[in-house]
């Protein structure tokens, strides 16, 4: 406490540029495989959208027009050109699915995504560091195993199985939660409460807080097992501090930094793991759309979604760079040299 | 009391089993479960998709262990026959991708600064599009389906065996027994064969059955979603998403059981990898 360190050659403002430099050669090389790949695909979108039988009985008139709706005669280079450049003023075309802006439908929907995903982080990084914290300083104990075990098993399981096993279990069985939907059905948007709306939220959060805890878990448990094995720590209990004032006074300032670290690069596991867990809570979220999207050949749509996820992926691992240079002495000094 | 004391000091610490020899006979039977469950499964195809309405809607019984789903096929039969699926699109895409990792692992380390900066810039754009988001757009791609899951996995799991490899053959090439290899003008290919081969393979043959969890889980998940196998397939990830329409009409046994034995089937993949690798190195050969 106390010891103030100095910012003296972090230079913030370079790493930040740059970062920038970075994120607009990732963001074009993903806009390029992402439009490559959606529209290589020999999914149908007329059909997809259609249906089977309408197209048997469909004049080629309507077939022709429906053709030039979803863009199927233009080619490949001339498509991405005429999205690339309208996304770069902001544009990102029509979701032709949900017959809106794809901005506004991203919009709509990464408000509660966001939501979903920001408590899900929050609640397994704190819960799996505790559970690590406790795991390492209790090693080969019960609690240790419980954990481990835990962690293994959780590691092991499909996350929508997960949610679906929550599902029977407490909206089946017990009913305390709501079966899916981000609101009540039947009620207008304008008169869902808070309360309605963190009802609905609870059981995907949940789930996805319980299966991103693993690993944090393990990590912190090995590092505490460091930590508790360092001189420091042993010179600490030499002068006779227990095993509580240990952990709170020199274990913790030090297992944070990996936790923090590796729960920021966890946040492409979280989004991953939301796209399931909205599928089986019918949650309208990103992931759903992009489901949506993906199936009814919503082109448009689903790059947008992949750009975005990109683009909070790069956000996540650029801010635990930039908090562990902020935060660690020793790495911000390495910064400027390399 | 005493005569107990003595007994305790007498008797040896422990007859334990040496943990080579457990680990050998733990990954030998899990490997043979997995080929058991992957060629009963290949066998009972037929038999999962047969329908007996006479039978439907059962709850786990002693006659169908699993259950029977709303068409009367049997749960148990259905899930082996997934489960075996699974396992073959695992191996394929495990399989496919590790040699993705050896190739590009290799180019990075041993093609100069330009093929590394290249490689290791391609993997950051992998690991910068989530894995299931990546799945969907590729699956989308080639239009769904067993090869669309298959090659989706294939293309996105190599990135951390290649920096691995990488590394390992970085090691490798600065390490004593190469320089003096080729001070004594012994041929690239012949280091490359004899001495950097035999020194990276056991790091790739882990990293490739570790990947099959990985590999396993993914296509599950692709497949819940509706971009991997199709309805006709059995598959762990149709029959969860068929569940999910009867779950509350309270027929849990539709999810419980395939779900548990999906994690089954990961959890002795990693036993057989975690356990080879002990074996692998040395340091942690007795842990």
């Amino acid at each position: 406490m106390g010891v103030s360190y100095s910012l003296e050659g972090y230079d913030l403002s370079r790493i930040i540029f740059w970062n920038i430099g970075r994120f607009l050669l990732l963001m074009v090389a993903v806009s390029v495989v992402v439009f490559t790949l959606v529209s290589v695909s020999p999914v149908d979108p007329v059909a997809a959208n259609v249906g089977q039988a309408a197209l048997v009985g469909m004049s080629d008139e309507k077939r022709a027009a429906l053709d030039a709706y979803w863009g199927r005669n233009v080619p490949l280079p001339e498509r991405y050109l005429s999205w690339g450049s309208a996304l770069l003023q902001g544009d990102m075309g029509t979701s032709l699915r949900f017959n809106a802006p794809v901005a506004d439908v991203i919009a709509n929907r990464a408000l509660n995504s966001l939501l979903l995903m920001s408590v899900a982080w929050l609640v397994s990084g704190v819960l799996g560091f505790a559970l690590g914290v406790l795991a390492g300083t209790h090693r080969d104990t019960f609690l240790d195993r419980a954990v481990k075990s835990y962690c293994f098993v959780l590691a092991a399981s499909p996350t929508f199985w997960v949610a679906l096993l929550l599902l029977i279990v407490f909206s089946v069985w017990l009913g305390w939660f709501p079966i899916g939907f981000s609101q009540p059905i039947g009620k207008s948007a304008a008169s869902v409460t808070l309360g309605d709306a963190l009802y609905h939220l609870a059981l995907p959060a949940i789930t996805l807080s319980l299966v991103g805890v693993a690993n944090v878990a393990l990590h912190t448990r090995e590092k505490t097992i460091d930590v508790m094995n360092s001189p420091y720590v042993r010179f600490a209990r030499t002068r006779g501090l227990t095993e509580r004032q240990i952990v709170l006074r020199h274990g913790l300032r030090n297992l944070a930094l990996p936790a923090i670290t590796i729960q920021f690069a966890q946040i492409a596991e979280i989004f991953g793991g939301s796209v399931l867990v909205e599928q089986v809570f019918s949650y309208p979220g990103l992931g759903q759309a992009a489901v949506v999207a993906g199936i009814g050949g919503d082109v448009a749509l689903l790059a947008g979604i992949a750009l975005v996820s990109a683009a909070l992926v790069f956000g996540g691992n650029a801010l635990a760079n930039i908090l562990y240079g902020v935060i660690d002495p020793r790495i911000r000094k390495g910064q400027t040299h390399g | 009391m005493a005569e107990a004391v003595a007994n305790i000091l007498h008797v040896p610490k422990r007859n334990r089993v040496s943990n080579r020899r457990f680990m050998l006979v733990s990954v030998v039977l899990a490997a043979a479960v997995l080929i058991a469950i992957a060629i009963c499964g290949a066998m009972l195809m037929p038999e999962a998709i047969k329908t007996d309405f006479t039978q439907k809607n059962l709850a786990p019984s002693p006659a169908h262990i699993f259950g029977t789903d709303w068409m009367g096929r049997d749960m148990l039969v259905r899930t082996i026959a997934g489960l075996s699926t699974s396992i073959l699109v695992g191996l394929i895409a495990a399989c496919v991708s590790s040699l993705i990792a050896l190739i590009l692992g290799t180019i990075a380390a041993l093609g100069g600064r330009l093929a590394d900066r290249i490689i290791t810039w391609l993997i950051d754009l992998l690991m910068g599009v989530p894995h299931i988001v990546l799945l969907i757009l590729i699956s989308f791609a080639l239009g769904k389906g067993f090869w669309g899951v298959t090659i989706g996995v294939a293309l996105t799991h190599w990135a951390s065996l290649s920096r691995v490899i990488r590394a390992e053959i970085l090691q490798c090439r600065e390490s004593g027994f190469v320089a003096v290899a080729r001070r004594l003008g012994v041929s690239r290919i012949k280091i490359a064969v004899h001495h950097m081969l035999p020194y990276v393979l056991p790091q790739f043959i882990v990293g490739l059955i570790l990947m099959f969890p990985h590999a396993i889980l993914h296509e599950a998940a692709i497949t819940f979603l509706g971009f991997g196998l199709s309805p006709e397939q059995p598959a762990i990830g149709i029959i969860l998403s068929e569940s999910m329409s009867y779950l509350s009409a309270g027929m849990w046994w539709l999810a419980v059981f395939p779900g548990l034995a999906l994690i089954g089937i990961v959890m002795l993949f990693d036993i057989v990898g975690s356990g080879i690798r002990r074996m692998v190195d040395p340091s942690s050969a007795q842990e």
